[in-house]
């Protein structure tokens, strides 16, 4: 008997009091041997920053396997708030491709969940790596996105750091998964 | 995806305006968000879930115990997932420096706890029951009391933010965040129920307040070894 889910709420503009913590955003430490660093800002449909969001990262291993029991290392997961200019930045290293259930192989990519005061509902997208283009053609899911809409999911090198910025709405808006 | 989850775009919620995605959320291949919840890398003391002990004293307010279970859709418990809450003090205000509410800041009141559920799914916090507090949503826009909670479950699918409501609040009805969700049977899973016998005599009151997670996709591909 299957039974009814409970709902989702927004997280709300006072989240900071709760959710965030320490660190949150190294999923590797910025020294680490393949450390990267991820800025980004997250805008709406003017294309104002959002500055009371909150996004996680969770990404597979380098061999593309999601952890499922902490081992004292790196989990694989990070959670950073949008400062005042809507910019958030993580620090971690790039993942193996993980196998889709199908038996695909996926370029690696990172999970991002999207939470802020206006979504009533968290949203879900990708981060994939532009250094990755032979992967990224033949990755299952971008193929699935019509090919004006691909590169709002795959981050844009900049001065040594992964942009990847998040629209929430109109021109450009990042494309959002079913979840 | 469960019709009873509110939609991104609730006009009546002003802040959906314009964050709402306009386009379609695009379906990914069954399965293809099958995979394990995220690690959580933080630590849990052993007071996390007592918001009433953070501080030197005790803080302003009614006492109360929120408890219940967190369960899968098929009705299993959900063991050994961290549950996060967050709220506003007695006044109804929080400790952010965004919130501008005229109302006082307890010194002793943090307003953010973590636990994690026992064997059976279940969890239990001890705080303060939290104060109605004005929003600009609309002229005379008020919060209903409410507690923030955030929760992973075992699949990545599982992720849940959302508030849990006070039986009777004379603002539910008028609050387009709860009202943004489209069935009265929905919005009632997010009210908890006065509880007398977990209710501590003398002490605190009780509120009861169970918790559904998706679990995974209905046919998956295969069954990971």
């Amino acid at each position: 008997m299957s039974q009814p889910l409970t709902p989702s709420q927004t997280v709300g503009p006072f989240f900071g009091v709760g959710l965030p913590f320490e660190k949150g955003e190294q999923i590797a430490s910025p020294g680490a041997a393949g450390a990267i660093r991820i800025e980004g800002q997250v805008l709406d449909g003017n294309g104002d920053p959002v500055p009371d969001a909150l996004l996680e990262i969770w990404q597979p291993d380098e061999h593309g396997r999601y952890r499922k029991v902490a081992d004292g290392k790196a989990t694989g997961f990070g959670r950073s708030r949008t400062d005042a200019e809507g910019a958030f930045h993580f620090v971690t290293v790039k993942p193996g491709a993980a196998t889709a259930p199908d038996g695909r192989l996926q370029a690696p990519h990172l999970n991002v969940t999207v939470f802020a005061r206006g979504l009533l509902r968290h949203l879900v997208t990708r981060m994939y790596f532009p250094d990755e283009t032979e992967a990224n053609a033949i990755d299952p899911v971008l193929n699935l996105i019509e090919p004006a809409r691909r590169e709002t999911l795959i981050a844009k090198t900049c001065g040594g750091v992964l942009h990847f910025d998040v629209r929430l709405q109109g021109e450009r808006e990042t494309v959002f998964f079913a979840i | 995806m469960s019709e009873r989850e509110p939609p991104y775009l609730y006009p009546d919620y002003v802040g959906t305006r314009l964050r709402a995605p306009a386009k379609p959320l695009v379906d990914l291949p069954e399965g293809y968000h099958d995979f394990p919840a995220p690690l959580f890398p933080r630590t849990i003391a052993e007071l996390d879930h007592d918001l009433t002990r953070q501080h030197a004293g005790e803080p302003i307010g009614e006492r109360i115990i929120v408890a219940g279970r967190v369960l899968d859709s098929d009705g299993r418990p959900v063991r050994d997932t961290i549950v996060e809450v967050w709220q506003a003090n007695a006044a109804g205000r929080y400790l952010d420096q965004d919130d501008q509410h005229p109302a006082p800041l307890d010194p002793n009141f943090t307003g953010a706890g973590r636990c994690l559920t026992d064997g059976d799914g279940r969890y239990r916090f001890v705080t303060i029951k939290p104060g109605a507090y004005p929003w600009k949503n609309h002229r005379n826009a008020w919060r209903p009391a409410h507690i923030h909670f955030s929760l992973f479950g075992t699949e990545f699918r599982s992720r849940l933010v959302t508030q849990m409501y006070f039986p009777g609040d004379p603002l539910m009805p008028r609050d387009p965040i709860l009202q943004s969700i489209p069935d009265q049977a929905g919005r009632e899973r997010l009210v908890s129920r006065f509880d007398p016998e977990t209710t501590v005599p003398e002490w605190a009151l009780a509120y009861r307040w169970e918790i559904v997670l998706r679990g995974r996709s209905a046919t998956p591909f295969e069954d990971e070894s």
